[in-house]
Parts: structure tokens; C-alpha cells; sequence
């Protein structure tokens, strides 16, 4: 079996939180996929609730600190990422949006993306397409090509073999083939010296 | 060692009063703390340039020329000279004037300068940061040792026998620190030219500090100047001392919660931890301070940031005192002690003409 990892950023503020309950339900069937593929994958989650402090800190002085640094490298590090936020007034949450704008320019280039949102109700829906989407497309990340959304009503009784849970099979297939098909993700230093002296010089 | 002071000349609201010192106020107040610097026993005084506000230091060597004036020891410097937006012809003129009117104390750091908006005022563009650092810093390496010079770049009109007038003192250049929080390029340009390589290291964590430095070291050997512990590195720190580490930390917290850079951001405790800002007694700020040489090693230059965030005049020449009575002798006498034969002081004016000397006679003999 080839090892992989898969980080999974969940953006939800309540505990428990079905943002959570999404991301774990994506992330569950991310590995049943993967092992199909004959991968296995090995699962970080990251509650950005808990780094919320410590991201507007970076915000404001330019470097992360414990925790978040940690955080950071994860997700640079990982082979593949889930990332799931609530949708408010229309857009992603802030928080998410903010972890996002302190991860370095180049940390998901190439990295096979799936993305995911929760709201009260399906008019939230195209929120992923119009919002997230972009966002992983001007970092440059591979976002596949099912995003899942959730509303209150895909949590009722017939959830397990309804709707959400299809789309969750789908987009975690779409995921693992694209985590099966790179190399494991290196990380660039970014105190290398990549440049010759002699050519800045001239 | 050198120990110093270095200052980035803002002009801050002192927070617990609500009362902005003028222009002029901060302005005379610099020349004293420069001046206090000398009184209580550093070697080091480096003034930053900047061109807009809240800064008022956009002269450095006007600034730095009065001092020179009303002092007899202090080594002045800068922190720093902004290699890019400045003319390196007029850095040249300026700092070899300002070397003989000091008797040779006078060394330099450049740096790069990073908002955006002051680049395109002196006819630049901050994304060409750092071709303009080497290219400039190129020409004035030049500037300062021939006498004419003929030179075409990128960035200024060309010259044709062009001779920088006052040549430097004694045919001796003032000595070159290159500072950077983050940039490879830079400290391998500090390798390359067996320059000294200044780390700002306050506001940052360590880690970059010493991957920098590490680095530095590495390519100063490359280059042939010596062995990687003998690279001349210099280092920033901010401290605020009282005699009691508690109330150290009552008076410095109001400063230190509104401060610019990283007021209203994370706790005092946790940027202490993150960063090498150090706020207790002279011991706690000493074991900190000795801390440093564990990830940077043996090094030349230490300067403490000590007027900022709108701290009154009379705190910081209190600090002076402190960091003069109580911290930076028992640094002196530390650091010596654990530093290898081997690795070079800071170079100095007298450092520097005694190797020209030496080259000089060995021409001599050779031809």
C-alpha cells in the first residue's frame, strides 16, 4: 500500500458542529477510496476554531505561531486536503478565509483539493462554485470536480443512503484518484538559495 | 563584542498618557539617548531611515553627523541605509564624508525597505527589491575602492570617470552589515562580499534567525573568507529591564498591547515566547541574550531596541542605565569568555586600516 496524508481543515464554530460532521463523513469515506486504490491514507483534522487566535495574530505580526505553524505545515505537507466551512452571509466564514490568506502562495500548488460547505438551507448551495472554487483556483490547487454542500435538510432520517451521502462517495472517489495518481507532495524550503550570485550579479 | 542600541525613529503615542512627542521633541531626544548610549558604556549607536510617516529619521547622516559631534568613542551606524531607493552615488558621497568628519566611526547596514508606496516616490518599484539591493550595493562596493569608475547597470544613468569625492578615510571603507529577516539573497550577498550579515531577529521567531545565519555562514565559507564560524554576524533584541522582573512587566505591558507591528495582536507572554523580546530583571534579560549565541553561535554585534512604542525619553534613558550597569558588562564579560581565539571581533575603522596596512606592504614585497 502507498502511504499518503490527507488533511482535513474544518472552518465550523460550534461543538459539535455539523461542519465537523461533514468534514469527518468526507474524510471516512476519502480513506475507504483511497484503500480501494490500494492507498493508505493517513488523517489530520484541524479545527481552525482552535487557531482562531493565533491566525488574526499572524495576521497582524507576519508569523505563525505554535500551533498554527504546525497547522500550516500540515496542510502544505499533505498529499491531499479536504476543506469545509460554514457558508455565512454568503460566502465562506471568515476564519476560513483568513487561514487561507496566511498559508504561503505556493503551499497547494498541484494538491488535489475537495471542497465542502454547511448552511442552513440549499439557497447557500452555490456558495462552493462561487467562492471556494475560485479561491483554490488562484492558489492553484486541483479542486475535483464534485464539491459537497449540505443544508439542515440533508441531516434528516434518510441521510444515509440519501442525496448527501452519494455526493460524499462521489467527490472522496474523485479525491483518492487524484491523491493516487502524484508523487507524495514535497515541501519547498523557503530559505534555499535558489539563485546563482553571479547570475544577480550580471 | 559590540553591544548597542538601535532605533527605527517612530513616533509613537506614549499610550499611558495619550501624548505624541513633536517631530522636534522626538528629533533632540534621539541625540540624547545617542549620546546616553556613549555615557553608560555601549559601543553602538545605529539610526534607521525611512521616508515617510510615522518616522521622522529620513537623514540619517545629518542625524548622525551632530552626534558624531558630541561623542568620542560611539561607533555610529545605520538600521538601516535603504540600498534600493537610494542613489548609491549619494551613499557613497554621504557616508565617506560622514566617516572623516567622525574620525572613522561609522559603519553601515543596508537593507532593502519593504512598503511598497515609498519605492515609486525616489522613482523606483518595490518588486525590483532585490536586483536593485545588488546592483546598487555593486556599484558602491565600487565607488569606495577606485578611484575613477566607469560603470553602466540597470538602474541609474551611467558614469564615465567618475570619482566619489571624499574618498573614504584612509583609503578605507566604511565597514558593510547586510540586514534581512527572510531573504536568502541577501545573506548570501553579505557571503559573497565577506560583509557582515545583520539579523533584525525581534519581531520574528528564532527559527528564521538561525536558518538565515546558518546560511550566511555556510556561503561566507564558499567565498573564501574564512571558516563558517568566523563570518561577522550581528544581531537584533528588544528588552525592557526594571531592577524587579513583575514590574518590568506592569510598565512595559501598556506599551507593548499598543504598540505598532504587533499591538492588539497576540499576549506579551506569548510573543515573549515567540520572539527574542525579553521583559524582566537584568539577570532574565542576560540568560536570554546568552541564549542566542546557542542558535547563531559566536557572534559580533548586539544591538537592543529600546526607544519604541512611545516610551517617555526619561524611561528609555533609564533602560540605558540599566543595560549599562547591570546586563551589558556581565554580557561582555560572558560572551569573551566562551568565544574561541579564532573568531573575529565586529571590524572597526582601526581593524581595517591595520589589514590595509598589511596588504599594502605585502604588494610591496611582492613587487
Amino acid at each position: 500500500m502507498k502511504q499518503r496524508t490527507l488533511v482535513v481543515v474544518s472552518a465550523g464554530l460550534s461543538q459539535p458542529s455539523s461542519t465537523r460532521l461533514l468534514a469527518d463523513r468526507l474524510a471516512a469515506a476519502t480513506v475507504d477510496a483511497a484503500a480501494e486504490r490500494a492507498i493508505e491514507l493517513h488523517v489530520k483534522t484541524i479545527e481552525l476554531r482552535d487557531l482562531a487566535h493565533d491566525i488574526t495574530n499572524h495576521l497582524l505580526t507576519g508569523f505563525p505561531a505554535g500551533a498554527l505553524r504546525e497547522a500550516l505545515e500540515a496542510v502544505a505537507g499533505a498529499d491531499g486536503v479536504i476543506a469545509v466551512s460554514p457558508i455565512f452571509t454568503a460566502s465562506y466564514s471568515g476564519l476560513f478565509k483568513s487561514f487561507f490568506d496566511v498559508i504561503d502562495k505556493d503551499a497547494l500548488v498541484d494538491k488535489p483539493v475537495l471542497i465542502a460547505a454547511t448552511a442552513g438551507t440549499a439557497r447557500h448551495s452555490l456558495a462552493l462554485e462561487h467562492a471556494l472554487r475560485p479561491m483554490f483556483a488562484y492558489l492553484r490547487a486541483v479542486v475535483v470536480p464534485t464539491a459537497v454542500f449540505a443544508a439542515g435538510d440533508d441531516w434528516g432520517a434518510d441521510s444515509s443512503d440519501g442525496f448527501l451521502q452519494s455526493r460524499v462517495a462521489r467527490a472522496a472517489a474523485e479525491l483518492a484518484t487524484e491523491v493516487g495518481r502524484r508523487e507524495p507532495a514535497a515541501v519547498a524550503d523557503p530559505f534555499a538559495l535558489t539563485v546563482d550570485f553571479q547570475d544577480l550579479l550580471k | 563584542m559590540q553591544f548597542g542600541i538601535f532605533s527605527v525613529s517612530d513616533i509613537t503615542t506614549d499610550p499611558t498618557t495619550g501624548r505624541t512627542p513633536t517631530e522636534h521633541e522626538r528629533i533632540k531626544n534621539i541625540v540624547t539617548i545617542a549620546k546616553h548610549a556613549e555615557e553608560v558604556g555601549l559601543d553602538v549607536f545605529a539610526l534607521g531611515e525611512h521616508h515617510n510617516e510615522p518616522f521622522f529619521s529620513s537623514s540619517p547622516t545629518t542625524t548622525l553627523a551632530y552626534i558624531a559631534a558630541q561623542t568620542e568613542k560611539l561607533l555610529l551606524s545605520t538600521a538601516t541605509t535603504l540600498i534600493t531607493t537610494n542613489d548609491p552615488v549619494k551613499i557613497a558621497e554621504d557616508y565617506a564624508m560622514l566617516q572623516h568628519l567622525s574620525e572613522g566611526r561609522v559603519d553601515l547596514m543596508m537593507g532593502r525597505g519593504n512598503t511598497g508606496p515609498v519605492y515609486p516616490w525616489f522613482g523606483k518599484d518595490i518588486r525590483a527589491g532585490i536586483p536593485l539591493a545588488i546592483e546598487n550595493y555593486a556599484l558602491l562596493h565600487r565607488l569606495w575602492r577606485e578611484h575613477v569608475v566607469d560603470w553602466q547597470g540597470k538602474f541609474r544613468t551611467p558614469l564615465q570617470s567618475f570619482t566619489s569625492t571624499p574618498r573614504p578615510l584612509d583609503e578605507v571603507p566604511p565597514f558593510v552589515w547586510h540586514g534581512s529577516i527572510r531573504s536568502p539573497e541577501i545573506a548570501e550577498q553579505a557571503a559573497f562580499y565577506g560583509d557582515g550579515f545583520f539579523a533584525n531577529h525581534i519581531f520574528w521567531p528564532a527559527s528564521h534567525t538561525q536558518r538565515m545565519i546558518e546560511l550566511y555562514r555556510q556561503r561566507f565559507a564558499h567565498y573564501g573568507h574564512g571558516d563558517p564560524d568566523q563570518a561577522i554576524v550581528g544581531l537584533g533584541g528588544q528588552v525592557f529591564i526594571r531592577k524587579n522582573s513583575q514590574d518590568a512587566v506592569k510598565e512595559f505591558r501598556p506599551y507593548f498591547d499598543n504598540a505598532p507591528v504587533y499591538g492588539h495582536g497576540p499576549s506579551m507572554e506569548d510573543f515573549t515566547r515567540e520572539t527574542p523580546l525579553t521583559v524582566g530583571s537584568p539577570q532574565e534579560v542576560i540568560d536570554r541574550t546568552l541564549g542566542f549565541r546557542e542558535y547563531v553561535g559566536d557572534y559580533q554585534r548586539q544591538l537592543f531596541l529600546m526607544d519604541h512604542a512611545g516610551l517617555p525619553l526619561k524611561t528609555v534613558l533609564e533602560q540605558l542605565d540599566l543595560l549599562g550597569s547591570d546586563v551589558v558588562p556581565v554580557l561582555r564579560k560572558e560572551f569573551a569568555a566562551l568565544k574561541p581565539a579564532h573568531v573575529p571581533d565586529a571590524p572597526t575603522h582601526a581593524s581595517l586600516l591595520a589589514k590595509h596596512a598589511e596588504e599594502l606592504a605585502k604588494e610591496e614585497v611582492a613587487a
